[in-house]
């Protein structure tokens, strides 16, 4: 039963599953286990980012491409909400709507940037992905009726999900049970699902011909698979899989804007956590997300710690400082490009054997 | 001379090499300044326009040179980049801030000699940062695009952060010498004295890499390391040290365009680099990748199309770059002046 | 008897997983030319480039004129006087054919006395001096490459397929050209698909084959045995000009 959902992926690192597990029962107990708002934050954009890098992971870990083009499809699925349920009223049938046509409009861009990049080498096809991940920042900042601008859109959602929607008078462990719990488990079941597709999809034939055409692309033409077919086909589904994470996201947050989404810093976010937690791996998305939207929100109380304790001392405090741990993030992951591509999943397996 | 020679030395004149300039893509400068004509009213303001755009692509260029050169010797594309521009600029901040008297003086001597070592040490710090990048971070990854992407977007991230560390995370202000601050009026039009310097200089850079690039030995191996690195190591010169130079004095090109392009700003911020590093990127896509030439026609091309749609169509400024980039590709997919590495 | 000029001794070369050159043998006398035949596919070229340092052999020896360059770069080898004309010629399209041999002379200009006798051996070099590289005729650039290979004088010239794509009058010429260079000092190792051009300038001879050498002997010995020529080559080398 466990090895069909999870398409015969096992951790094959017992640190691994024990981590695995422990995030999952984190997220899933979250509301109770951590209640408080600032943590149920947390959780939900760890769900959200864990889901976000695993479609990126698609692309980059296992069909070799680098795109720069990620954010811009996880801000397609936050705008396709934010849009819906601003000037198509709320409701569940113009969420739905918001949410396909978003899914639409990314699968036409990542199909038309497919075809016309895939063909090109990878470092022209990054500076593209680049550029039009640029323009559509752009966009999103001038046509301010339509996007709200700079300042992005602010919404209502469906009754079930408002946080001021009381569901039942008790609560349950001193968590009261309203919208805000339905949306954060929404969220969580909504992420977790699409991850384990994503999980069976890399684990099936078409997965397999990807990793081969990343690990030999001249190979794999020779042997009748048409690369750049595949290639596209994978750019899509990693755009679909930004896409959802995107609504998720938004549909959490009641908000979207080019900050939340659109930023260049989200994509060196991105960057980050699926290098650092193993690219080509899956879980490596999970493990990643978790260490980063963890480390963003709490690890800077404890550099702060240190960065006092070293006042005296030249350079380091500055080096410490709470504002600097993208930093420390920074050498990680340039470390594990040069010496550990599977990121931390991979040293984990590795050291089981 | 056996009968078999003959043939040969009858082949046809026709044979003879066509001009060296495509001069096609040259045209579309002055094309698009006339093209603008038209649609602004008043002339001294296309006269002010377009020394803007000029003196923007001039940055642009100096900016951009370094990158384009450098992947077409080296097959390398530094998305780290843009922290040469990011440190010159701090550098030379540092510098003119600790010369605030010279450079508020209203003696050109006196703001020179505050300018003039800030800039020395932009490039130099720039150039060294290049080298070390070279040596550490490029070195083990030459020929794997992929994993080149990811580390160079790595020592963007430290280095940002490492900046932050040196020189705070604060916006600081950097105001222009007194000699070259404000604008003089020929003609009814206002031309800013800074946005001619920049036109000059960036003229005198340019001009420079030319001559170097097309009559000088080095030039010649550079030029010929771009076609073929391979071929010119079989004729027994060690590229590797070619390399390195280059990448030196492209990063240390940057350091310069880093501290113009402040000065323009009149701010530096560590971001400066990470910014304007699509520009770069649509510059170099436009001009045709590994070409100097379409380095500094496609800058130019950038920098008066922007400053022409931000008072035409401001809606459209922003992103009226980019949409010069597809009507390029469209017409040459490949860019203005391709060398055929991509 | 004098010591071969080049010697390969076991030497393996790997290009990413494939095995190409499987243990190569043999060697290069100090003057003559030698043609290095086989089927495509062999390893010629992999053979050509690994001597040349553009590959690294994963196993074996190299030797050249008494020490060994196994590990020699490639630049270094250029100097040690190997020259190097590649299957694509290798010249720069984008430069002069004025630039292409200022760049071939290391030490500046190009000896006035070797320019003359390029120019006597390929006239098109004089006529398009100051033309771009990349306008000449196939015929021309192969003429090109050879000359940059020897504006200076050389120990050993390795040149990959001269032939390829030209027409027969052209390689009439090329025949020529070789024959002045025989004259010279230089030893040659040619690879070539062309039997005619083969037979009409070897001196000796090794044939490939998956990645090993497995015939070496004089051009006339296999010139003259048709069976052999057929079981080496899969063909007779009679009728392929």
């Amino acid at each position: 039963m466990l090895s069909t959902l999870i398409s015969g992926d096992y951790p094959r690192s017992r640190v691994l599953a024990v981590a695995l597990v422990a995030i999952l029962v984190g997220l899933a107990l979250a509301p109770f286990a951590f209640p408080g708002t600032r943590s149920v934050n947390v959780a939900a954009k760890v769900a959200v980012f864990i889901l976000l890098v695993a479609s990126y992971d698609l692309l980059l870990g296992y069909t070799g491409i680098v795109s720069f083009a990620h954010t811009m499809f996880f801000g397609i699925g936050g705008y396709g909400v934010g849009i819906a349920m601003a000037k198509l009223g709320v409701g569940w049938g113009s969420l739905a709507l918001g949410i396909a046509l978003a899914l639409a409009v990314s699968a036409v861009l990542a199909f038309a940037i497919g075809l016309l990049s895939l063909r090109v080498k990878a470092i022209f096809f990054a500076m593209i992905t680049l550029a039009v991940a640029s323009f559509f920042q752009i966009l999103a900042s001038q046509l301010s009726w339509l996007t709200g601008g700079e300042d992005g859109v602010t919404y209502k959602l469906p009754e079930l999900l408002l946080p001021g929607t009381k569901l039942m008078e008790t609560t349950i462990l001193g968590v009261e049970v309203n919208g805000r719990l339905v949306s954060y488990y929404l969220v969580f079941f909504a992420a977790l699902a699409f991850f384990l597709v994503f999980l069976r999809m890399v684990n099936s034939p078409f997965g397999r011909v990807l990793l081969s055409i990343r690990e030999n692309e001249f190979r794999s033409e020779a042997l009748g698979y048409r690369t750049v077919t595949y290639r596209t086909v994978a750019n899509c589904i990693g755009a679909l899989g930004a896409t959802l994470a995107g609504a998720l996201y938004a549909i959490w947050l009641r908000y979207t804007g080019p900050d939340t989404t659109l930023s260049f810093n989200i994509m060196i976010d991105i960057l980050l956590m699926v290098v650092i937690g193993g690219m080509g791996t899956m879980y490596g998305a999970a493990i990643g997300a978790t260490i980063f939207v963890i480390a963003q929100n709490y690890l800077q109380d404890l550099m702060k710690l240190a960065s006092t304790a070293t006042k005296g001392v030249p350079l380091l405090p500055d080096l410490l400082h709470p504002d600097r741990w993208l930093l420390w993030l920074g050498v990680l992951f340039i470390v594990c490009v040069y010496y550990f591509p599977g990121g931390i999943v991979g040293k984990l397996r590795a050291a089981t054997r | 001379m056996s009968a078999a020679a003959k043939p040969l030395a009858q082949t046809p004149v026709a044979a003879l090499p066509g001009e060296r300039l495509d001069w096609i893509p040259l045209a579309l400068i002055p094309a698009i300044a006339i093209l603008a004509l038209p649609f602004i009213p008043s002339l001294p303001t296309w006269v002010t326009l377009t020394v803007a755009g000029l003196a923007m692509g001039m940055m642009i260029f100096m900016m951009a040179a370094g990158l384009t050169l450098v992947f077409g010797l080296m097959d390398v594309m530094n998305f780290a980049h843009g922290v040469f521009i990011s440190v010159g600029a701090y550098a030379a901040t540092s510098v003119v801030l600790a010369m605030k008297a010279s450079m508020q003086a209203d003696s050109l001597a006196a703001n020179l000699s505050a300018i003039l070592p800030a800039v020395l040490a932009a490039m130099a710090l720039a150039g060294f940062l290049g080298w070390f990048f070279e040596r550490v971070v490029i070195r083990p990854v030459y020929g794997d695009h992929l994993r080149q992407i990811l580390v160079t977007m790595g020592g963007l991230i430290v280095v940002e952060q490492l900046i932050h560390v040196v020189w705070g995370p604060d916006i600081i202000p950097l105001p222009r010498p007194a000699t070259i601050t404000g604008s003089f009026i020929v003609a009814d039009a206002a031309i800013e004295r800074y946005r001619l310097l920049a036109v000059l200089v960036g003229l005198v850079v340019f001009v420079a890499m030319w001559l170097v690039l097309n009559r000088t030995r080095l030039g010649l191996l550079i030029r010929a390391g771009v076609e073929n690195a391979e071929m010119v190591e079989s004729l027994g010169y060690r590229i590797r040290r070619l390399f390195i130079g280059v990448f030196v004095a492209g990063s240390a090109l940057a350091g310069l365009g880093g501290v113009m392009w402040a000065l323009y700003q009149e701010s530096v911020n560590a971001q400066i680099g990470m910014q304007v590093m699509v520009v770069l990127f649509i510059v170099l896509i436009i001009g045709g990748l590994g070409s100097v030439g379409g380095c500094f026609v496609g800058a130019l091309l950038v920098g008066l199309v922007a400053n022409y749609a931000g008072y035409l169509a401001p809606k459209l400024a922003l992103g009226s770059n980019i949409l010069l980039m597809v009507l390029v590709l469209l017409w040459r997919p490949r860019g203005l002046f391709p060398i055929g590495k991509a | 008897m004098a010591e071969a000029l080049l010697s390969l001794a076991g030497v393996n070369t790997h290009i990413g997983q494939y095995h190409i050159l499987q243990g190569v043998d043999f060697e290069v006398p100090r003057a003559g030319l030698t043609m290095l035949l086989g089927r495509n596919g062999a390893g010629k070229t992999t053979a050509l480039r690994t001597i040349m340092g553009l590959w690294k052999a994963s196993a074996g020896a190299i030797r050249f004129d008494g020490r060994e360059i196994t590990r020699t770069p490639t630049p270094d080898l250029a100097q040690l006087g190997i020259g190097y004309v590649p299957e694509n010629m290798g010249i720069f399209a984008g430069l002069t054919v004025k630039e292409n041999l200022l760049l071939a002379a290391r030490s500046g200009a190009p000896d006035k006395k070797r320019l003359d006798w390029i120019f006597k051996l390929f006239p098109a070099m004089q006529k398009f001096w100051n033309g771009l590289a990349g306008n000449l005729s196939g015929g021309q650039k192969q003429m090109l490459a050879i000359s940059r290979a020897i504006v200076e004088p050389r120990k050993l010239l390795l040149v990959d397929e001269p032939t390829k794509g030209l027409a027969p009058a052209i390689i009439s010429n090329m025949i020529e050209a070789f024959k002045e260079l025989k004259r010279t000092e230089t030893a040659l190792l040619v690879v070539e698909q062309n039997f005619h051009f083969a037979r009409s300038l070897g001196d000796a001879v090794a044939v490939m084959d998956s990645g090993r050498i497995v015939h070496t002997g004089s051009m006339a010995a296999l010139a003259a045995d048709e069976q052999l020529q057929t079981k080496l080559l899969g063909l007779s080398l009679e009728s392929h000009q």
